[in-house]
């Protein structure tokens, strides 16, 4: 068992950790001395409760580039909201518009969708570099296509797709465009309105510094919500006398008494976001990241990188080592080195095809903004081990 | 004696919200429950003094904050 302090936590992309100080003693906070169900009661502990949410609301929206805070649905994760949107718009006959480079959260809602005959669906071919060509989206839209569904930032290749070209041609075709922005709020610049986002996922517990179990799904100010169906059905405190769920927002998509402790948690992540210096800062400190990894570990002997440094935008790095398995060096780096890292194929198949490293996956490094080039130095030499332990 | 007005919404989500906007804007407002007479939801209203009934209108209109109406209360 190691000690913590000699642990290196390079797996910031499947949850950021450690969280900013001042999350836990949130959640804490909320669960010892808030208490109360919002919008549930009328007494201190619940007006508190629904403080807290209506201060994440006005913090996501301004982060993220609308002015209706209510607009900012709490949801479970990035993968509910995405079946929210997901599943809210399809209507039999619709014809549905994705790309190779996404993550299962939303293949599977559209492939569901379309082995059960709901949808048509098309996947678009992405390049080896990760990208995909905005003008192959116009291509694909036909009479039926009702939304094209797309992810913001890999999380297998760090590659950041240009959401403001495919929003304009999504405006300028008439269909929705919902964005997968799992990856990428908190860390790269997104306006929604700007960019011509319909409907946008994020991950509360990623680069948001939030707990696990929080998310949201973000609706743009000028989206026509009552097309978009809810997901579940239930209690909101609001309407107690009817049996019909409302109609008006957040009420028609959140049912169910939410996430508050996690959602406290939240708001302090938000909080230290601004207070280092915004996204600007953490981009850069990814970026002097990335750079320094690279500058050392393109001399290893084996060590390949599934893609170049200047597309990386999240901070997030995939590579193999010749002679070892992905999922063999991460339980090295995990068992002798203390280095926490993901292998194999990070629940995004389709995007180590298009890259072409399936199925053998690859060892991902997702640095965050506590790590430090020390702590990459120790990986390097880790990776240095290891790349001679296999006679590369 | 004071004569009070609540304003009343579809969602507490939108009282919290106007709450915010009248503390900034320095007009009291205070988080009640519904009086059963208005209503028979279980959530809770925004109480104001009558005479800012029409200020605190145009700050819900400016703001875009959806509510359901205004009622004199004593």
């Amino acid at each position: 068992m190691k000690l913590q302090d000699d642990i290196i936590y390079f797996d910031n992309a499947a949850t950021s950790f450690p969280k900013p100080d001042g999350v836990a003693g949130s959640v804490l906070r909320y669960i010892n001395a808030v208490g109360g169900n919002p919008g549930r009661s009328g007494h201190e502990k619940s007006f508190e409760a629904g403080d807290i949410l209506f201060s994440v609301r006005e913090k996501c929206a301004d982060l993220l580039g609308i002015t209706n805070p209510m607009r900012v649905i709490f949801t479970l994760n990035a993968t509910d909201a995405l079946n929210t949107a997901i599943k809210g718009l399809a209507r039999h006959g619709d014809h549905f518009i994705t790309t190779s480079m996404e993550h299962n959260s939303t293949i599977r809602p559209l492939k569901a969708l379309e082995d059960a005959g709901i949808i048509e669906l098309t996947v678009l071919q992405c390049g080896t570099d990760g990208f995909v060509c905005p003008d192959h989206i116009e291509d694909a839209i036909q009479e039926n296509t009702r939304a094209a569904v797309i992810n913001h930032g890999s999380n297998v290749a760090g590659t950041v797709q240009p959401l403001g070209a495919i929003g304009s041609l999504c405006k300028k075709n008439n269909i929705f465009f919902i964005a997968d922005c799992a990856q990428t709020a908190g860390i790269i610049d997104i306006d929604m309105t700007g960019m011509n986002i319909d409907l946008l996922a994020f991950a509360g517990h990623k680069g948001l510094y939030g707990p696990t179990g929080t998310g949201g799904l973000v609706i743009s100010d000028s989206f026509d919500y009552s097309c978009l169906s809810p997901l579940r059905h239930g209690g909101t405190g609001s309407l107690s006398d009817s049996i019909e769920q409302p109609g008006f927002l957040p009420d028609r998509f959140e049912s169910g008494t939410p996430n508050v402790a996690g959602i406290a948690g939240l708001l302090e992540g938000l909080s230290f976001i601004e207070d280092i210096g915004g996204t600007a800062k953490i981009r850069s400190h990814k970026r002097d990241l990335v750079d320094y990894f690279f500058s050392s570990a393109e001399g290893l002997d084996g060590f390949r990188a599934l893609n170049s440094s200047e597309n990386i935008q999240t901070g997030v790095v995939s590579f193999n080592i010749d002679g070892s398995e992905s999922a063999e060096t991460a339980m090295v780096l995990s068992d002798d080195y203390g280095i926490m890292c993901r292998a194999g194929l990070h629940c995004a198949p389709l995007a180590h095809k298009t890259m072409g490293s399936f199925t053998h996956g690859t060892v991902r490094f997702s640095f965050g903004i506590f790590n430090s080039r020390k702590e990459i130095d120790r990986a390097l030499e880790a990776l240095q081990d290891i790349s001679e332990r296999v006679g590369s | 004696m004071n004569s009070y007005a609540a304003v009343l919404f579809f969602s507490t989500n939108y009282a919290i919200w106007t709450s915010r906007v009248l503390k900034k804007h320095n007009i009291q407002g205070k988080m009640i429950p519904i009086p059963r007479h208005l209503s028979s939801d279980c959530g809770y209203c925004v109480r104001i003094n009558a005479a800012d009934a029409d200020t605190v209108t145009g700050l819900l209109k400016s703001n875009s904050i959806e509510y359901d109406r205004i009622e004199t209360i004593s």
